[in-house]
């Protein structure tokens, strides 16, 4: 068939859409494999770095620590995820939306941040220091605490989804046919919820695995891959070597990845336009047992948080506990400064603003145009691969792409512009998945209609396919808004002094001993991120009605 | 009238799958075309490929005197409604119709009153500030229809336009749509699965099985000339006999020979029979007269349908059969009444297998 205009421009968007990508993911990841099997040269030496790195017992440790930590972090986790998620979603008990916005906190602070918490707490000088009845914090143990904070809101969210699919006529059928409720759980809840619950063990595993700013903060001298990272770039100057670790590290990450995408396909077979949503019944007993377990979480969850917050007010801890403001005084510490913090509200601003367009315009193209099939599955293929590479390897990669002399790009080295590329790319892939989930609910003849009006498909896409999508438009602004906030990982290799970030000075306060500037300055970013989002929830409750209101069926 | 739409030796592969086999027809214009078929038949594929929403893998198409064979969608003049509606909801009704007529070079004046007067053709003059969520079903249909039919095309397709809605609502609107088409003599294609609808809607009906054309020709044809035992299956209800040849006019069923009007030559036939020409015997003088068990009685309303064992010479076979509700009651058959039926010589037809 012959091309019509709208056919060449969607090649063009879907050709700059795709070298984005290339340039922004592909390119950086051959530069870090590479790198991985040159000497520091940059002459070709084949395996001989991963001889020397598989023949150091300390780094090789490291693989079985990150393991040990991942796989027990993701057993508690996911428990612990799953029965909260089932009171949310078939209990009938009171607070329900309550105990879900308490729930999502964690996702609103930086990893680390809960690693200080937990110093605070239960460290040399902390407030329950006896509970440890002589365990270390520093450790394991710290590390696996201070994770499953940091990874419950990723695992309850998806837990949650999968539970509140699960068909309300097959709970009448179980009903009819005299079930006990045990029996229905093991028949008719579990089989449906449990791609979902297989999907966030994974998600689990890979943020662990990947995650550096909690062993980092809270590890003591138990050494993880992702640090290993770190320190061979950062503290060593080794980066053939930080190639290698990389590399090692992407492997589990890959592998957590295939595993979610396979599951997530059969999860999708599930649930059909004809599945009616389940709605809870009343039971006292369960609903109580269910409000007294949330009430428990919850209370974990904001001690941390509020552990941070108090611990940021007190002006000399443990010994001057009066409250002040002192720690909020950036600018007198290393790190920084307030500057880092408005560097971060430029970046998340940055990254909400392009990311948005950049990743909205290209799920667009994915599932709604009718030509170009090649071109669309390959844009697809690119946009779901930063789910598997870790931030720090991300990081990493770029320093060998961009800062390589022969790059022509190179003039973006050390620039704000780097930090949201990254950022954007490393938080790519679920904002690619909400935005085609949210494309695939619009009728596709909407492209059909207009094309047989004689309408370009941008006329389509503006007036038609925008306005009915802004609800998850907002949703992909925020989460790269708050990514973009708290991400440590990809953008610790990449920050210059003029473009210090908030997270990182985090990191770095607390790495040189100001562990309560660093919780002060963890708190702006979390007071910050809910700020946003309660803004958030009065736009789409408040304007976004006004300017929707062909949704309501009255007049 | 000429020939305003010719479709020649489509085929369409969708990789092992042959969808449409070699298809070819011709449309006349302002003609009213079925496209009608059992699901999986291929026919939304022939729609779609008339649209340029999918390209044929071979074939050729001609508009107006124009190859639009391998024109993209938005380069072919055609007018769509599809069975979801497919009305843009965040567009009141007014810029749904007006939507196509935009980049058009009018000025508003011009437009507003295109949409008044579409509006007014399809009855929704009072909704036009309204969104498509305040519209029942039928009302969005309407308007789909009138978003189709703004910028005057030369052809209209309807994709199972009447699908989605209530029965009752169905019925007014297919009358209306058959008026409208009537009216604004726009040579129109419509796919559906559903016989009724063809039959009173189309001035001729194109029926596909398995991606081939069966059989085309008026409503009327289809149904009393069916050419092939799936035409007569699918348009109605019918008996399917295997018959054999006995003479020209004479041939034998299950062991009875029976008279026949056609002018039979093949040995092994397939033979055919409408309920409703079966006729219950009271004088005796009627042809190809059997006897039969009345089995079951179903009550259609004005019509019963009877479900009879017949005693054919050498097994007995079950013929459906339509009586007139009154007949029945009036002479009070039953179910186990025996019956003597005439399979009348004018009334069975040959047709393919």
């Amino acid at each position: 068939m012959k091309k019509s205009r709208d056919d060449y421009l969607t090649i063009f968007f879907i050709s700059i859409i795709g070298i984005y990508i290339l340039i922004a993911l592909a390119f950086p990841m051959y530069a870090i494999l590479s790198k991985s099997v040159e000497n520091k040269d940059g002459i070709f030496i084949g395996f001989e770095n991963y001889q020397s790195y598989f023949s150091n017992p300390a780094l090789v440790y490291s693989i079985y620590n990150s393991l040990f930590i991942s796989i027990i972090t993701m057993v508690i986790t996911i428990s612990l995820a799953f029965v909260f998620a089932y009171a949310l979603t078939k209990s009938c008990m009171i607070g329900k939306s309550v105990f879900r916005s308490i729930a999502m906190i964690p996702i609103l602070v930086p990893s680390l941040l809960s690693g200080i918490s937990l110093i605070y707490l239960f460290g040399k000088q902390g407030i329950f220091r006896d509970l440890m009845m002589g365990y270390d914090i520093y450790g394991p143990i710290g590390i696996i605490i201070a994770e499953v904070f940091y990874t419950f809101p990723h695992a309850l969210l998806i837990i949650i989804t999968a539970l509140s699919i699960g068909d309300a006529r097959l709970y009448e059928a179980a009903k009819v046919l005299r079930s006990k409720s045990i029996r229905t759980f093991f028949t008719v809840t579990l089989p449906s919820a449990k791609y979902g619950v297989i999907s966030a063990a994974f998600v689990v595993f890979t943020l662990v695995i990947t995650d550096f700013g909690i062993p980092k903060v809270i590890g003591g001298q138990f050494n993880v891959l992702a640090v290993d990272v770190y320190k061979q770039v950062i503290g060593q100057q080794n980066f053939e070597m930080g190639a290698v670790v990389s590399v090692v590290l992407i492997f589990p990450a890959l592998l957590a990845f295939v595993v979610d995408r396979i599951v997530q396909r059969k999860q999708v077979a599930i649930l059909t336009s004809r599945s009616v949503v389940h709605e809870p019944n009343k039971s006292k007993k369960f609903d109580l047992i269910m409000l007294i377990y949330c009430s428990v979480i919850s209370v974990f969850i904001l001690t941390i948080i509020g552990m941070c917050l108090y611990a940021s007010l007190v002006t000399f801890w443990p010994y001057n506990l009066s409250l002040s403001l002192d720690n909020y005084q950036f600018d007198l510490m290393d790190g920084g400064g307030w500057d880092s913090y408005y560097n971060s509200i430029r970046m998340a601003c940055y990254t909400a603003f392009f990311g948005t367009i950049v990743v909205f315009t290209g799920a667009y193209f994915v599932e709604k145009s009718r030509s170009v099939k090649t071109g669309r599955s390959i844009l697809h293929l690119l946009s779901m691969m930063p789910m598997a590479i870790p931030g720090l390897v991300l990081g990493l990669a770029y320093i060998f792409f961009f800062n390589h002399p022969d790059n022509p790009l190179n003039f973006i080295y050390g620039t704000m512009a780097i930090l949201v590329i990254c950022t954007i790319t490393h938080f790519y892939t679920v904002s690619h998945l909400t935005a085609l989930t949210s494309l695939k609910q619009i009728d596709n003849e909407f492209e059909h209609v207009s094309s047989s009006l004689k309408q370009p498909f941008y006329k389509t896409f503006f007036r038609v396919t925008v306005p009915i999508s802004l609800p998850a438009i907002f949703e992909i602004g925020i989460y790269f808004f708050v990514n973009a906030m708290t991400t440590v990982s990809a953008v610790v290799f990449l920050y210059s002094s003029k473009t210090n970030l908030a997270s990182v000075a985090v990191l770095n306060m607390d790495d040189a001993g100001d562990i309560a500037p660093a919780a002060a300055m963890g708190m702006m970013i979390f007071y910050t991120n809910a700020a946003v989002r309660i803004i958030y929830v009065l736009i789409t409750k408040k304007i976004l009605v006004r300017f929707q209101k062909w949704r309501t069926k009255t007049v | 009238m000429e020939q305003y739409l010719s479709v020649k030796n489509i085929n369409k592969y969708f990789g092992d799958f042959q969808a449409l086999k070699n298809v070819s027809f011709d449309v006349k214009e302002g003609e009213f075309v079925c496209i009608l078929g059992p699901s999986g038949c291929g026919k939304t594929t022939l729609l779609r490929v008339i649209a340029g929403l999918e390209s044929q893998s071979e074939g050729l198409i001609n508009q107006n005197n124009k190859d639009i064979s391998l024109l993209p969608p938005d380069q072919r003049d055609f007018g769509i409604v599809f069975q979801s509606y497919a009305l843009f909801p965040n567009l009141s009704v007014k810029n749904n119709i007006s939507f196509g007529l935009k980049t058009r070079k009018k000025n508003k004046e011009t437009i507003d009153k295109r949409v008044d007067e579409l509006l007014e053709l399809v009855g929704l003059s009072d909704h036009i500030n309204k969104f498509s969520a305040q519209l029942s079903g039928g009302e969005q249909q309407r308007v789909a229809l009138a978003r189709a039919l703004a910028p005057s095309p030369g052809l209209l397709l309807l994709d199972e336009p009447l699908s989605a809605l209530d029965a009752k609502v169905r019925q007014h609107l297919r009358l209306e749509i058959k008026n409208l088409q009537r009216q604004l003599g726009v040579t129109t294609i419509m796919v559906t699965h559903d016989q009724e609808e063809a039959l009173t809607m189309a001035d001729r009906i194109i029926l596909m099985n398995n991606g081939v054309i069966e059989q085309e020709g008026s409503p009327q044809d289809l149904y009393s000339k069916p050419e092939t035992a799936f035409s007569a299956n699918f348009i109605g209800t019918t008996n399917l006999f295997k018959a054999k040849r006995i003479s020209e006019n004479s041939l034998e069923i299950n062991g009875s020979i029976l008279e026949c009007n056609e002018n039979i030559k093949d040995d092994l036939l397939t033979i055919t029979i409408r309920p409703e020409d079966i006729k219950i015997c009271e004088t005796g003088s009627e042809k190809n007269i059997l006897k039969g068990t009345i089995k079951e009685l179903e009550f259609l309303g004005s019509n019963i349908r009877g479900h009879i064992e017949v005693d054919f010479k050498s097994e007995k076979t079950n013929v459906i059969c339509n009586f007139a509700s009154e007949y029945i009651l009036n002479n009070n058959i039953q179910n186990n009444s025996s019956v003597s039926i005439s399979l009348q010589p004018h009334a069975l037809k040959v047709v393919k297998a």
